[in-house]
Formats: structure tokens, C-alpha cells, sequence
């Protein structure tokens, strides 16, 4: 139990880092926010630090957009912290100050509106689908979702609870496939990992996981996955420190440059 | 739980009954530090909802493989531990200390890196696994046995320190007169020095059970979670601290009592012996 505690708590502490940077910087440019209901793209009013929770699958794409982000706009900074949907909503929805929060699915994302902590109506700027992660050069000669029910094949899923292993669990439903995997993992990185380490042999993950994986693994993609596609909700948060900067941040996430850069990443656009 | 203590202040040999100012203030603060998230828990707990969450058939699925898991990984401690323990504490040999900082290792090891340290070694692709796999088609990962070996390698370690200290303490005079009266040295160890040293074997297989039982990283690390095979009850609490809070704090309560039933009966033959 102890173990646990501290690892949630380790998430919330990141959170609360994040957000004396947050505070010490924000100090400062606070007051700029006044105004910001009417013009988006005036670049004068867009100072200072914007912190953005954002779901762990969205690491390597808004890492580049921060990049991007930070050049538009001189002198400001994007902090992000990543990690499950579920962990960033209970911060938000527990105090952590933050900016901009994008989850991997709707579910977490009304945690956070249902608590009242978001400013407007989110809304969904990408699409992801799931993929089969097999190994290099799939040796298994895996072809479709019922290839991996083949006995002897050690196959792992995410946990039903967390947004991945509910998709997969959708995809199978729709196929009318009973599949028992060797483990279901607490997130989709962890499953991939499994993959990737070889331990197991095929994992049920989001397409942009294969393609972030590079060579490690080999994607297959399968028909059902049409059927349990994950759509990401963004929305600006209502204790926002840096109104602007998040206006500004969402602004280009839904941009065409934007889109380029997610649709890179193996997202589909909404 | 100590609690009930907070107000009176004991102290051995009753000298004096009045703390310092300075020494009980942080002393009440950290004892509250310490008991109120156990607090809170209780008062949190949904004692309505308890019987369902708990008679539920993963629940008991969950806890029925932690104690029978963590059982096994003391009784592994046991047979490889207390040789280790003695080999520490009554042999001499060149890098003797270096081994001793090296048993302890797991101590302070991040448990996550304990089960990709596992992974690395007994996996299917490991540098112990694939000749495991090949030679005898065992493959550790996703089963019982590797729940068993992860909590094995982060619980041994506190097996392994308690004998040893048992064994320092204790006096080397009775093995040798021992030996002077014929026995074999590994006779000795067994009718002499294992005798002597039961108590603290005791105390080190309690608390390698109890560490055992609460494991997580290395297990969700190295054995994956699958219900009934390898989802132990720390690993069921986090999975359902995900969606269903109430379940999860109903499943810590059950963790709670155990730690404490656990602390509760070492405190005669333990706590207070040393």
C-alpha cells in the first residue's frame, strides 16, 4: 500500500513543482490576461511560463509543439507534465495549478468538468487508434486481432480501467473474440515495454505507441480498431495563472501546424 | 497501532514525566505525520459498501494469491537466506564487505528497477532465461513463480540482515565447544547455533514476509498482472485506484489490518526482545 501512496504522490509532487515554477514565474505576467477574450493571435499578450498536463501518449508530439510554441512566442516557456489521464485530472481536480490539460479520453476529461475545473467546453484535437505491437519482423506471422488468439501466444493488454485496455477491450467485443492475455498492464508504455523487452510476444497499444517505438516493435494493423477509437479532449483550465498562453498553446494544437506535427506522431485528426 | 500514546508520553525508567517543549512539539508532529493518512483511510473507508467490496471474488483471489505468494518468497528467504546470513557473519574472505553492501542492495533499490533488473536476467530473452527457455522450456515472466522470485528479491535482503546481526550477537564459544566435542561444523550450525539464533530468524522471516506482502514494483515489473495468477493485493489496490476509489480503499484496509495483525504479533517475541 505503501508503495502506491507514494507513487501517486510522487505524481502529485511533480505537479506541485511544476507549479511553484509556475507560481514564481506566473507573478509577473498575470496581469497580462486581462483582455484576452477578444483577440487569439495577438502575440504581445502571451508572456511568461504555461504549464500543460498532458496524457503520457502525447509526449513526443507536444514536446516538438512546446519547441514551436516557444519560438512563436518569445520569452515564454511551456512546462509540461505528462502521465496517465486519470493521475493529471485527480491533480487538477485537487488543487495542482495548471494551464492547459489534455487527456487521452473523454471519460478523464470529465472528471475534471464535472469538478468545475475547466474554463469552456473541451474539445477533441486528435483521434488515436489501436495497433498490434509484434515483435521485429513478426516472427509470430500475426495478421489480425484473432491471430492473437492463437494458443501458446503470449499476448498482454492494458488494464480494462485505463483508456487503452477499455479500447482494446471495445475492439474485441465488436470482433466477437474471447482473448486471454498473459497480463494486463497498468499502462499502455508498460505493455509496450513488455513487447520491446521481448517478454512478450504481441501487445494490443495506441498506433502512435508503435511509432514512437521505431524498430523495436512491428505494427499490424486490424479492422476493428475503427471500432474503438480514442478521442482526446483539450480544454483550458479555470484556475489558469496564464489565460493567454493557454489560449495561445491550444490555438496552435489545433492549428494545420499543429495537426502536422500530431498527424507525424501517427495521430488522426478529429 | 501505537496511537493511544500520544497524550500520556512514557518514558523508560519514569524519570521524568515532562518532555522539553522543543523535543515534543515535532515529535507530536511527526507522530501525526506518521498516522494520520492511516487515519484518514478509516475515516474514508466506505464501511457500507465494505462487505460487498470484500466478499467479491477478485478480492479474495487477490489476497489468497498475496499470502500464498509472499509465504513462498519468505520460505525461499528462509533456505537461501540464513546460509547467506551465516556465510556474512562467520566466514572470512577477501571482499567480504562488498558482498554485505551488495545483499543489502535491494534494500535501497527502487523496486521498478528490481523488476527490470529481473527482467534482464530471468526473462524470456534474459541472460539466465533463454537458456531457461531453451533448455527446459521454463519462461518466468506472467507466472506465480515470478511474483514469487520479486518478492523473494526484495524481501531476502531484511531476512538476511536480521540473522546476521543475530549471529554477531550471538556468542562463537558454544559452536566451538561444540566442535571440540566432535560435531561437525554443519552440525554445529544445526543443533548449536540455529537454536540460539531461532528468534531472530523469527523476526527476519516476519518482516520479509510482511515487505513480501506488500510488494509492487518489482512484481508488477517482472510478473505482470493477471487476476489469479499474478495480481497480488498491492497490485489490485492500484488498479483500482484508477476507476473505482472505493474498492481501493476497501482493498488498503484489508492490507492495513494484515500490517498491523503482523506488527501486532512480533511485538512480544520481537519488539520487545530487543
Amino acid at each position: 500500500m505503501t508503495r502506491m501512496s507514494r507513487r501517486a504522490r510522487r505524481r502529485v509532487f511533480a505537479g506541485v513543482g511544476v507549479a511553484a515554477v509556475l507560481v514564481a514565474a506566473g507573478a509577473c505576467s498575470s496581469d497580462s490576461d486581462s483582455g484576452s477574450g477578444s483577440g487569439s493571435d495577438d502575440s504581445a499578450k502571451v508572456s511568461g511560463t504555461v504549464t500543460v498536463f498532458a496524457a503520457a501518449s502525447l509526449q513526443e508530439s507536444f514536446t516538438a509543439l512546446g519547441k514551436t510554441f516557444e519560438k512563436r512566442y518569445p520569452g515564454t516557456k511551456v512546462t509540461f507534465n505528462f502521465g496517465g489521464s486519470d493521475s493529471l485530472a485527480a491533480g487538477i481536480t485537487g488543487g495542482a495549478p495548471a494551464d492547459v490539460f489534455a487527456s487521452a479520453s473523454p471519460k478523464t476529461m470529465k472528471t475534471v468538468t464535472d469538478a468545475k475545473d475547466a474554463a469552456g467546453t473541451p474539445s477533441t484535437f486528435v483521434r488515436n487508434r489501436l495497433e498490434i505491437a509484434a515483435l521485429p519482423g513478426n516472427p509470430d506471422k500475426i495478421s489480425s486481432l484473432k491471430d492473437l488468439t492463437k494458443s501458446g501466444l503470449k499476448v498482454v493488454l492494458c488494464a480494462k480501467t485505463v483508456p487503452c485496455g477499455a479500447a482494446a477491450q471495445t475492439a474485441l467485443e465488436a470482433s466477437g473474440l474471447k482473448l486471454t492475455p498473459v497480463s494486463y498492464e497498468q499502462d499502455v508504455k508498460s505493455a509496450l515495454t513488455k513487447v520491446e523487452l521481448k517478454e512478450a510476444d504481441a501487445a494490443v497499444v495506441y498506433r502512435t505507441d508503435v511509432k514512437a517505438a521505431g524498430d523495436k516493435v512491428e505494427g499490424v494493423e486490424f479492422p476493428e480498431s475503427a471500432k474503438a477509437v480514442n478521442d482526446y479532449p483539450i480544454v483550458q483550465l479555470k484556475n489558469a495563472e496564464n489565460a493567454a498562453g493557454a489560449k495561445a498553446f491550444i490555438a496552435l494544437v489545433k492549428s494545420a501546424e499543429g495537426q502536422k506535427v500530431m498527424s507525424a506522431s501517427g495521430f488522426l485528426s478529429p | 497501532m501505537p496511537g493511544g500514546r500520544r497524550t500520556r508520553v512514557p518514558l523508560p525508567g519514569g524519570r521524568r514525566t515532562g518532555a522539553p517543549l522543543p523535543l515534543l512539539l515535532p515529535a507530536l508532529v511527526g507522530l501525526l505525520f506518521l498516522l494520520l493518512p492511516l487515519l484518514a483511510l478509516l475515516l474514508r473507508a466506505p464501511w457500507r459498501d465494505l462487505p460487498d467490496q470484500l466478499t467479491s471474488a477478485q478480492v479474495w483471489q487477490a489476497l489468497r494469491l498475496s499470502l500464498l505468494s509472499a509465504t513462498a518468497a519468505t520460505a525461499v528467504s528462509l533456505v537461501l537466506g540464513v546460509p547467506l546470513a551465516w556465510l556474512l557473519a562467520r566466514t572470512e574472505f577477501p571482499g567480504r564487505g562488498l558482498l554485505r553492501a551488495l545483499v543489502t542492495l535491494p534494500l535501497v533499490l527502487p523496486p521498478v528497477v528490481g523488476g527490470v533488473a529481473l527482467l534482464l536476467a530471468l526473462g524470456r530473452n534474459g541472460v539466465v532465461g533463454q537458456w531457461l527457455d531453451e533448455w527446459f522450456g521454463v519462461t518466468l515472466p506472467f507466472t506465480t513463480t515470478g511474483v514469487v522470485l520479486a518478492e523473494a528479491f526484495v524481501a531476502m535482503p531484511f531476512l538476511v540482515i536480521s540473522v546476521e546481526g543475530t549471529l554477531r550477537a550471538a556468542d562463537p564459544r558454544y559452536e566451538e565447544a561444540a566442535a571440540t566435542l566432535g560435531a561437525s561444523r554443519f552440525t554445529a550450525f544445526r543443533r548449536v547455533t540455529l537454536p540460539l539464533i531461532a528468534p531472530g530468524v523469527l523476526a527476519g522471516a516476519v518482516l520479509a514476509w510482511a515487505r513480501a506482502l506488500g510488494e509492487f514494483g518489482a512484481t508488477i515489473t517482472f510478473a505482470g498482472n493477471f487476476p489469479g495468477r499474478t495480481q497480488t493485493m498491492p497490485l489490485a489496490v492500484y488498479l483500482a485506484l484508477q476507476n473505482d476509489p472505493a474498492a481501493a480503499i476497501a482493498l488498503s484496509l484489508v492490507l492495513l489490518a494484515v500490517s498491523i495483525a503482523v506488527l501486532a504479533g512480533l511485538r512480544d517475541r520481537w519488539l520487545t526482545a530487543s
